[in-house]
């Protein structure tokens, strides 16, 4: 039972990362593609993502909080290494977060200003965020070609945002700004696609912990689902996208928004295999970074009790903000 | 120049939540005055109170969101900058945290987006709900990270297993001796700050003339809970006192000046800490008030500063940072009991009181910040009292890393402060009508809050 804590936490941890990948994703997402709308299509863009951003943010500072809760010594080591990339990400998220209420709060003269400022901060942030993962995954090291790596998912991130964030934008806009919205899905595939691709195959060559994990014959067949499903997202989001736009309007959004979703799951999954059972690959295992068990226990009362009621605030959150988002203030 | 990274790291930090705390304490206590304004609303069903309502809730999704993002950086501070602090005491730092993120910041986070947008979508009795939840959120998450505080100020509960510091007793952990107190102090702290915002806003409004009744009613809630809040705090401050002198005598003998262990301790009202000659200049003391004060005997004994050499925090600033708190303390009960005094008698507050009223608009953060460097410089040398010293968990970074990240945090700070006051004041500066209007996210139309406030102008192309 005891050894077994240490796993039921970096499940947490991992669960919580991916949701913010997700959740926060499409938020940022909306935010790089601001810049690309007119006023009046900033407005619901943003009235679109105004309930929820505020609990979408909140899974960072959980999985943050868990790493710091149940793996200290790794929490120190990593958080100092990302030292500059973290602070950089910290400012991206400051602009744009109180750029949400000063756009609006702060007098038309200044609203072209906070709107600037909420596409600068989406983008730092889901940059800043591409190249911790990027550094986190070459194991912390800074040698050249691990830099590289991690300039190559600094770009590939914001890929991922923009369609995430496009076919949010599907599910809660109509008119004009559905089929613009539709262009930009169109558009950020491509560059998501070609990322997601070079990163499967950089990890590996960056770091030979992974390639040794994944390319042993029985593993290597066992792990195939996770490349083959990403593959198969990605082409029938292509495939819907296509469509034209009357048919695209009558198709339901949500299927469009799942496939990017199942991209992340995957990436999640195949990550999680390729670490594990390190935290610091090659330097730390889960069990040498865990905190001791009286600090987990207490803490698991908290998650068991608690967890099922924030999922189950969170899904009624999104029943009442359910619907299109030009709704939100018509009625 | 040569920069010492440990002093680079705690200026850091201590920027970081400084400039965190502001946003808190006055979400804190606005969360309640909000609750109260919905509550009568549902009562009365007078508009006035559902305006109040519609302003003070728009101030308060601004202060929260400034709230949130400088949170996230306190979030990563511990790693960032002090692992050796998690690596020693995080068994017992960890949990606390993470019940703070479990149990609050979830619940607020989540309920906000029903009380800003939600008003037309759910129905009057659950916005209500949402209202008092994100004001309970917000208390939640004060209780947790102030027991941390406490728990880092007066260790109690906690064993040694194989050289790691584990909790024996997390009731121990959670109600540590200093906790009832710091959290009462805190929580009145809240309330003060925001009485005076509200007032200093409304003082400022009735003054322009940009309001009628509406602004004359929120002001004068204010006024009354100020002047209710205020002695309160002054009594809840002096427990508290009491029980540093029986934990932390070190910092109370550094806020009072005592430099010798001594019977009947005069009280130094003001003067300047000499460290290197171990005496206050120019002081000006009242005869036995200390030791009256502190032990409720006139020739009650003092630790003075010689019992805890080397083991005591740097005199002058602890000192000072106390008679700031207290000055403004006083300062806030003079004026809270002058204007309902004028309230009571003349039914309405007279240019000056406005002014003064305006003027004191951030006392209560001027008092809070002095607070709390009164409670943190006043630990040192230690991190954890008694356990842990500050220089031993620090990370290394090179200071030039330091120097940069803090001078980045500062500029964006100062963008931000002056930004959300500016924003403040120009939201005041509208009359009721616009300002409902322009609801949240400035969404073409009306929101129906506005459609039923303005009959002249229901025509949606109109407002924007
Ligand atoms: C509006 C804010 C405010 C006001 C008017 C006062 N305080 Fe205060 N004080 C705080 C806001 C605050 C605070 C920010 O909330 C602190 C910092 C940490 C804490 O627990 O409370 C604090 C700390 C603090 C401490 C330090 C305790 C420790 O760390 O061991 C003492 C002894 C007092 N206060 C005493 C007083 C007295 C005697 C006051 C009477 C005038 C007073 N305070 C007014
Ligand atoms: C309640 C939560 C808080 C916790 C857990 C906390 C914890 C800490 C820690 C870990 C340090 C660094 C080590 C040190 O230098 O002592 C510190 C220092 C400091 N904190 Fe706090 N703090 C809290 C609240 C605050 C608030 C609200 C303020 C200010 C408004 C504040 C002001 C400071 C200052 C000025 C220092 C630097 C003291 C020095 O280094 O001389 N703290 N605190
Ligand atoms: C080291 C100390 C601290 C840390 C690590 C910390 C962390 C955080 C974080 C991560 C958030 C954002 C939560 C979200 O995403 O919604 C936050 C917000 C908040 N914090 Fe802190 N905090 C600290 C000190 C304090 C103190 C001393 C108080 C009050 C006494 C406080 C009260 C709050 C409240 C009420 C919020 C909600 C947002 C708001 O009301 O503006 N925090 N904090």
């Amino acid at each position: 039972m005891e050894s077994a804590l240490p796993l039921v936490f970096v499940a947490i941890m991992g669960l919580s990362l991916l949701l913010y990948v997700i959740l926060d994703g499409y938020d940022l997402g909306v935010g790089l593609l601001l810049p690309f709308a007119d006023d009046q299509q900033k407005d619901v863009m943003i009235a679109s993502i105004g309930p929820f951003w505020d609990a979408n943010e909140t899974w960072i500072v959980m999985g943050i909080g868990v790493l710091l809760i149940a793996f200290p010594s790794a929490h120190g080591i990593i958080l100092t290494n990302l030292y500059f990339p973290a602070t950089i990400m910290l400012l991206g998220l400051i602009l744009r977060g109180v750029a949400f209420d000063f756009r609006v709060k702060a007098g038309d003269s200044k609203k072209a200003m906070w709107n600037r400022f909420f596409f600068i901060g989406s983008l730092v942030a889901s940059m800043a965020q591409g190249w911790m993962l990027g550094s986190y995954i070459t194991g912390l090291t800074g040698s050249l070609t691990n830099t590289i790596f991690s300039i190559l998912i600094a770009f590939c991130l914001p890929a991922l945002y923009c369609v995430l964030g496009s076919t949010w934008l599907l599910i809660k806009t109509e008119g004009e700004l559905f089929a613009k919205a539709a262009g930009w899905a169109r558009k950020s595939v491509l560059p998501m696609a070609i990322g997601l691709f070079l990163v499967s195959i950089a990890t590996p060559m960056v770091s030979s912990v992974i390639a040794e994990r994944w390319f042993q014959l029985p593993n290597f067949i066992g792990l195939m689902p996770i490349p083959v499903s990403s593959g198969i997202a990605l082409v029938l989001l292509t495939i819907l996208l296509r469509r034209d736009i009357e048919h695209l309007r009558a198709t339901n959004p949500w299927y469009l928004f799942i496939c990017p979703v199942i991209v992340c799951l995957m990436a999640a999954l195949g990550l999680a295999y390729s670490i594990f059972p390190d935290i610091i690959i090659g330097q730390m295992t889960i069990w040498e970074a865990a905190s001791h068990t009286s600090a987990l226990q207490f803490t698991l009362y908290g998650v068991v009790i608690v967890l099922p009621c924030i999922v189950m605030y969170t899904i009624f959150i999104y029943k009442v903000f359910a619907g299109k988002a030009t709704e939100l203030s018509y009625d | 120049m040569e920069f010492d990274p440990f002093l680079l790291s705690r200026i850091q930090f201590a920027l970081n939540i400084s400039f965190h705390i502001l946003f808190p304490t006055i979400s804190i206590g606005l969360a309640y005055f909000l609750v109260f304004f919905r509550i009568r609303f549902t009562q009365t069903q007078d508009p006035h109170w559902e305006f109040i309502y519609a302003f003070w809730v728009k101030v308060f999704a601004l202060t929260f969101a400034l709230g949130v993002v400088t949170g996230i950086v306190m979030s990563f501070q511990f790693g960032t900058n002090w692992p050796g602090f998690m690596e020693k005491a995080g068994n017992i730092a960890g949990p606390l945290l993470g019940y703070e993120v479990l149990t609050a910041f979830f619940l607020e986070a989540s309920f906000l987006g029903i009380m800003l947008f939600g008003k037309s979508r759910v129905s009057n009795r659950l916005h209500l709900a949402s209202t008092i939840i994100v004001a309970v959120g917000t208390t939640l998450s004060a209780f947790w990270i102030l027991s941390l505080n406490s728990w880092m100020q007066t260790p109690t509960g906690y064993i040694y297993e194989d050289g790691v510091m584990i909790a024996e007793s997390w009731s121990a952990v959670i109600f540590n001796p200093s906790f009832p107190y710091r959290f009462a102090h805190m929580m009145v702290a809240c309330m003060l700050t925001a009485s005076f915002f509200v007032a200093g806003v409304s003082a400022w409004r009735t003054l322009k003339g940009v309001d009628g009744p509406a602004t004359k009613k929120v002001l004068r809630v204010a006024v009354f809970a100020a002047a209710v809040l205020t002695p309160t705090q002054v009594l809840i401050g002096d427990l508290h006192g009491l029980n540093t002198l029986k934990h932390q005598p070190a910092k109370v003998a550094a806020m009072e000046g005592v430099w010798e262990t001594q019977n009947g301790a005069a009280l130094t009202l003001f003067g300047f800490p000499d460290e290197e000659a171990r005496t206050t200049n120019a002081a000006v003391k009242v005869p036995k008030l200390a030791s009256f004060i502190l032990t409720h005997e006139w020739d009650g004994e003092i630790k003075g500063l010689n019992d805890f050499i080397g083991e005591h925090p740097p005199v002058a600033p602890v000192f000072w940072s106390f008679r700031i708190m207290v000055g403004v303390g006083m300062l806030m009960l003079l004026v809270a009991w002058a204007c309902s005094w004028q309230f009571w008698r003349k039914g309405q507050l007279n240019r000056l009181s406005l002014t003064i009223l305006f003027t004191m608009t951030f006392s209560g953060w001027v008092a809070v910040l002095a607070g709390w460097y009164v409670t943190e410089i006043g630990r040192q040398p230690w991190m954890v009292s008694g356990l842990i010293r500050t220089v031993e968990v620090v990370a290394d970074h090179p200071p030039g890393t330091l120097l940069t990240t803090l001078v980045a945090y500062f500029a964006m700070y100062a963008f931000l402060l002056i930004s959300y006051i500016g924003a403040i004041f120009y939201l005041s500066s509208k009359p009721a009508q616009s300002l409902l209007r322009m609801h949240n996210y400035g969404l073409p139309g009306m929101h129906p809050e506005d459609r039923a406030y303005s009959p002249i102008d229901a025509n949606p192309a109109n407002s924007k």
